[in-house]
């Protein structure tokens, strides 16, 4: 199968200082790979330099075939920031519409079900909670059925059901051929996912199946399984 | 397209703030009003400082609510998401020059319908001239606004940035002293100022019942300026960033 994400030595400097190390690897088509790893270790500016808006970048980062951040893939890559990036003043609705006519999308209605928002659609999102509101962050990414969808801690502060319907939801979207990368300092979700990328400190010390990862490492839990693989690295 | 969109996402943000609303459309009419009654026994006066004001208010509201605006759009991480999307920056920034240039037709036709009507405001040329110039100097503000925000960190910052830019120009733009009058190191200064030439003009208007050259030459430096200042906006708006 192609690879949809391949990343060769990437390399990002901020500030001077350089904040990834050198990282490679590869996502497919179908899969959900979960980043995972500590607050502060990286996660968050890779996921940037996939979507192509993080400045300071050496190394090969090819997202469909072409370099990350082309203009051509701006409307087939869909971006979940951490902290919701969504109108506050407006409602979900108008949120909703805003976007699906910026991305060119026309299943704004669709979305809505899938985030399970769509009997509050015109409630405004200040009004909302922290999990509602990222779930309206998360829904304007789905807009327009992006091939690549880069979620970046998308399940944080949810309650357990909602989060098992995420899960739920990401499973059918990968069935359906997306490559879905998510990010989490959850180490409890990585059973959730197809493959695993462990990071520490801007480096990958870790690429494996949840099963794999547990063999490799002889632990029962992936907790574990990265102190582990912390302290051998 | 996508501009209209954004237009229309920008004044319904606007709408569901009626404070700001008010501020924006009854402000300058309650203001104008109380210059009238400043200087009741002097019209002349008034007529001299009241065709400025009309200048003056759209550049300085829409520069204050174009910056907080702005910045609102950086630190939400809004504007970051944006720039994921195949939105175009020219899109995002006419979107916020079509709304708030649409906000500045009606802040400056109510304004210089209170004016010219019942406070009886003089203005030789007429009230559409007033209305254009005005949308003109409420788009410089925007521009300048938009430009600016990059360099603030905090709503707070942004708010400060009014007097900072607004005031030293309000202060040599010829309504407080004749600028000949002015040392000629501050005469240079205002004669760089954009807000000058908007005055200036409002002054012209004011003083000549058809279009002069003086006065199209104060309309094209102003539509430049605001121009110059959505090029900087548009070089501040980047979609990589550290």
């Amino acid at each position: 199968m192609t690879n949809s994400v391949v990343v060769e030595d990437l390399v990002v400097v901020r500030g001077g200082a350089e904040v990834l190390h050198g990282l490679s690897f590869a996502l497919e088509p179908s899969r959900i790979t979960g980043l995972l790893g500590p607050s502060g270790c990286g996660k968050t500016t890779l996921m940037r330099a996939l979507v192509g808006v993080q400045a300071g970048i050496t190394g090969r980062v090819e997202v469909l075939g072409l370099p990350a951040g082309t203009a051509a893939l701006r409307s087939r890559v869909g971006y979940v920031t951490q902290a919701p990036a969504v109108y506050a003043d407006l409602s979900i609705a108008e949120n909703l519409r805003y976007f699906a006519r910026v991305v060119g999308a026309r299943n704004a209605d669709e979305v809505l079900e899938q985030v399970g928002l769509h009997d509050r659609r015109n409630q405004l999102v200040q009004t909302l909670s922290g999990g509602q509101r990222a779930r309206v962050s998360l829904a304007t990414a789905l807009l327009g059925s992006p091939e690549l969808l880069v979620l970046d801690e998308p399940t944080v502060g949810l309650d357990p059901v909602l989060r098992r319907d995420l899960w739920g939801l990401f499973r059918t979207l990968a069935d359906s051929g997306t490559t879905v990368l998510v990010s989490s300092h959850v180490m409890d979700e990585a059973s959730r996912c197809d493959r695993l990328l462990l990071m520490r400190e801007g480096r990958l010390v870790a690429d494996d199946s949840p099963a794999g990862l547990l063999k490799h490492t002889g632990t029962k839990d992936v907790e574990s399984a990265f102190l582990a693989v912390a302290e051998a690295s | 397209m996508r501009t209209l969109a954004t237009a229309r996402r920008v004044l319904t943000q606007i709408r569901r703030d009626p404070r700001t609303l008010a501020l924006l459309l009854v402000v300058p009419v309650v203001l104008l009003t109380l210059l009238r009654y400043v200087y009741d026994h002097k019209p002349l006066v008034f007529d001299h400082v009241g065709g400025p004001l009309l200048a003056l208010f759209p550049f300085t509201t829409m520069f204050l609510v174009t910056s907080v605006a702005m910045l609102r759009e950086r630190t939400s991480g809004t504007l970051e998401r944006l720039l994921t999307t195949p939105m175009a920056k020219a899109d995002l920034l006419f979107g916020y020059a079509l709304a708030f240039g649409a906000l500045a037709v009606v802040q400056t036709g109510i304004a210089s319908a209170v004016a010219l009507g019942p406070l009886g405001l003089d203005v030789t040329a007429g009230a559409t001239l007033v209305v254009v110039l005005a949308v003109l100097d409420a788009l410089l503000g925007m521009a300048l606004g938009l430009f600016l925000s990059a360099f603030a960190r905090s709503e707070f910052q942004a708010v400060q940035f009014l007097p900072a830019v607004v005031l030293p120009q309000l202060l040599l733009c010829g309504l407080f002293a004749d600028r000949s009058t002015m040392a000629t190191p501050l005469r240079w200064l205002s004669d760089v100022f954009p807000l000058t030439y908007a005055v200036d003009g409002m002054q012209e208007l004011t003083r000549h019942a058809s279009v002069t050259g003086h006065f199209v030459r104060d309309l094209l430096i102003v539509a430049g300026a605001s121009l110059l200042a959505l090029g900087l906006g548009a070089a501040t708006l980047q979609r990589r960033s550290a």
